[in-house]
């Protein structure tokens, strides 16, 4: 029987120090940083039409995309905005891994501009963990708590921002000055200012270990054709430290020289070489520090690199991969995406510049009026889906000489703004009696009047029922 | 509440909740440690010859998540409705007092104080004056597509038994005093059973087809030549010339507005069965301000020069 020890079941988390890296893959993670964070932080600020540009107005339900007025009936295209995100995920893990994670999710955004703000303070991996480990004096206290106040800082200016998206952002900044803002924007500002804080000072890849199911359902959908970060371990073994003028064939030594480096620089503190892990998030930080020890020591770059698991095994050249790369998962998934993003984009474009919604009335179906008439009453509920005036006529049709108490009436409503109009609608005795009682399908037909040479004759038809009574 | 107005009840939530609170930190503690094997650091148990169950132990971040669910648990037991903390005549009923009517009475006051600056306005403004003040008649549109539109349907033009506002036509004055009257206190409507004194059921047919008559509606005169006399008996409230009577709300007969259906056999109803028609008093639901511009857009609803527009 083997020695038993006994042990926590719960370990403390062990700080990472992840090692400064630059290259091609740190440069594309740079330029996604500064991409994703100039939209996040600058787009509240843009105006259009003599207001905020992107406007999520929850309170008046009106949601403000540039020229688009979105009414809460348009939500299908948030669904159409999810599943468009959802394939796009799908489609990028298929062909090269977690992209996603290493590139652009805002853990790893957030985790790299707080990571440069520790450096910039408290220096590079060594100087970090010589700083940790000194007695606490002023400065280190000057150091650290710098390091807090702007990421603190940091963290309240993205809250600030993500709340800008709710309320005009402009109003915002001044009630920020005077800190005159209302209870509810304390607390989501301060919310996603301490999320921010937390998640990238604090927790970093033990969100991405522990807590992000994207993180590993995205393991699940790779196959041995998805390009991951790999290490040639044919190539590298056996690794061991060496003279640079050393021939390695003569050493009877692979081409990975064990400098560690591709350890130190890894955010989630994982060891490349020993294959895919679930932790890996696909970063490649390790690629670029490896192609820079590879370059010193005049070996061929790409020791660790991208490649497939069938790659690797199978020695397939570039061309080969990418042919592997147009398998057909990958295939429907674009296509897919392709398919969902023309039915957003036509739909976008052919929308109507105002919707109808019809409720007829159900206190009393129906009513005899003079003369034997029979009468309806609707509730026709007209949403001006743009941001001028618009003007409408409503009629009525469907049943012989059926017509409204609207007659020729005009009924202009505001920008952006939903007007309900009761219309009573009515059919002479004969026509009545001719339908017979019951239920008789009718349609509305709204036609927005052509009041400046921009607007196009546009009409809407919804449809109801008529009621004849017994 | 007077389902559990026994304390025993407040015992029977408590006791369990307070145990199985318990039950749970020391399940954590003890099942926090356990014995791995020190060479390869799995837990000793192997399944399918090779199948080893390793130790990888979860962060101790995660432990205080679940040690914070259990202190937020029992704060949350003192505050509200839980422990027995409250001496007051509810023991279990929380520190803070809490309770959902209390809740409820309390957003209401709320809603309530927030309407005042928005009516403070209108409060001041005549009948004539709302009805030219676009978002006082958007504010009357939707009180009464809310409140009124069930009965009186959505236009205002009602249907049978549910009176037309929108035809000028008044039981009482007609004014904005009387509108306003009517929505807030409601009304009874009170038509007798006339049958017994009118006499046989031709006398009624006879009745009815005189009243027909008074106002031009289509009719047989004979019979309601025949109808002319008994008529004396409705005279009592609708007068002599059937032209109804606003003091007691007695509907005026000889214009062709039917509230309870058209034709001889709607009449004949009414006469032999009398009818008490109730108009439900909404002052307990709408504020008087509110009122104020509710009848205000009820009165809008039969004045020609309504504005259609906004």
């Amino acid at each position: 029987m083997a020695s038993e020890t006994v042990v926590s079941m719960y370990q403390a988390q062990k700080k990472i120090y992840a090692r400064a890296v630059s290259g091609l893959f740190a440069g594309w993670r740079w330029a996604l940083v500064w991409a994703t964070q100039l939209v996040f932080y600058g787009l509240p600020w843009l105006e259009w039409n003599s207001r905020q540009a992107i406007l999520f107005d929850l309170g008046a339900r009106r949601f403000y995309i540039f020229g688009l007025v979105l009414y809460p009936q348009d939500f299908i295209y948030l669904t159409g905005l999810l599943i468009v995100a959802a394939y796009s995920l799908f489609l990028f893990t298929a062909v090269a891994g977690r992209l996603w994670c290493g590139y652009a999710c805002p853990q790893t955004v957030y985790t790299e501009i707080f990571m440069w703000v520790e450096r910039k303070l408290e220096g590079d991996r060594a100087q970090r963990m010589r700083l940790d480990a000194s007695p606490w004096g002023a400065n280190k206290i000057l150091r650290k708590g710098g390091k807090q106040l702007i990421w603190i800082g940091i963290g309240l200016w993205t809250g600030f921002t993500f709340v800008g998206y709710f309320t005009p952002i402009r109003e915002l900044a001044l009630a920020a000055s005077a800190l005159g803002f209302g209870p509810w924007e304390w607390f989501w500002v301060c919310f996603y200012g301490f999320a921010t804080y937390g998640n990238a000072g604090w927790m970093r890849e033990q969100v991405c270990k522990y807590m992000c199911p994207y993180a590993r359902f995205q393991s699940a959908m790779f196959d041995k054709d998805t390009l991951i970060i790999t290490y040639d371990a044919e190539r590298g073994e056996p690794r061991g430290a060496r003279g640079r003028k050393a021939d390695p064939k003569a050493a009877k030594l692979g081409h990975c020289v064990d400098c560690n480096l591709c350890v130190q620089v890894c955010p989630t503190g994982i060891d490349i070489r020993k294959g895919l892990q679930y932790e890996c998030i696909g970063c490649a930080a390790c690629i670029d520090v490896c192609d820079g020890v590879m370059e010193r020591m005049d070996y061929p770059k790409g020791l660790i690199r991208y490649d497939t698991q069938n790659g690797m095994a199978q020695h397939l050249n570039r061309s080969q991969l990418l042919r592997r790369a147009l398998r057909p998962r990958v295939l429907v998934y674009a296509s897919v995406l392709v398919l969902i993003l023309g039915a957003l984009g036509t739909s976008l474009a052919l929308r109507s510049p105002f919707k109808v919604d019809v409720v007829r009335d159900r206190g009393a179906l129906a009513r005899l009026v003079e003369d034997g008439w029979v009468e309806n009453v609707y509730r026709l509920q007209l949403m001006n889906t743009t941001e001028r005036v618009q003007r409408y006529r409503i009629q009525a049709g469907g049943l012989d000489g059926l017509r409204t108490d609207l007659g020729d009436t005009v009924i202009a409503v505001d920008p952006a703004e939903a007007r309900w109009v009761p219309v009573a609608a009515r059919v002479a005795p004969e026509v009545a009696a001719a339908a017979g009682r019951g239920s008789h399908p009718i349609e509305f037909t709204v036609e927005r009047l052509v009041d400046t040479p921009a607007d196009t004759p546009k009409s809407v038809v919804e449809h109801s029922t008529f009621v004849v009574p017994r | 509440m007077s389902d559990f107005v026994h304390s025993g009840w407040g015992w029977f939530v408590a006791v369990p909740t307070v145990v199985s609170l318990i039950f749970c930190l020391v399940l954590l503690i003890i099942a926090s440690r356990r014995k791995v094997m020190a060479a390869d650091n799995s837990t000793g148990h192997i399944w399918d010859e090779d199948l080893k169950e390793m130790n990888n132990p979860l962060p101790r971040w995660w432990m205080w998540l679940f040690v914070i669910t259990v202190i937020f648990a029992a704060v949350y037991l003192a505050l509200y409705p839980g422990l027995p903390f409250n001496t007051g005549n509810e023991r279990f009923g929380g520190t803070l007092r809490w309770s959902s009517v209390g809740q409820y009475e309390a957003e209401q006051e709320k809603a309530r104080a927030a309407l005042v600056p928005v009516y403070a306005k209108y409060a001041q403004m005549s009948a004539e004056q709302l009805a030219q003040d676009p978002s006082a008649m958007g504010i009357g549109q939707r009180l009464f597509l809310n409140n009124c539109a069930q009965c009186h349907g959505s236009d205002g033009k009602g249907s049978t038994g549910f009176p037309n506002l929108a035809d000028n036509d008044w039981l009482g004055a007609g004014t904005h005093d009387y509108v306003k009257t009517m929505i807030a206190e409601g009304r009874v409507g009170v038509m007798p059973p006339m049958a017994a004194a009118v006499g046989s059921s031709e006398d009624v047919r006879n009745v009815a087809h005189y009243v027909l008559s008074l106002s031009g509606s289509a009719h047989n005169s004979v019979w309601a030549q025949l109808g002319k006399p008994k008529f004396a008996t409705c005279a009592a409230c609708h007068g002599a010339e059937g032209k109804g009577n606003p003091l007691l709300g007695a509907p005026n007969l000889t214009d062709k507005i039917w509230l309870h259906g058209w034709g001889e056999q709607a009449i004949v109803n009414i006469v032999t069965q009398g009818k008490n028609n109730a108009m439900p008093a909404q002052g307990r639901l709408l504020t008087p301000e509110q009122v104020h511009v509710l009848g205000a857009y009820v009165l809008s609803l039969s004045q020609p020069t309504r504005v259609a527009g906004n």
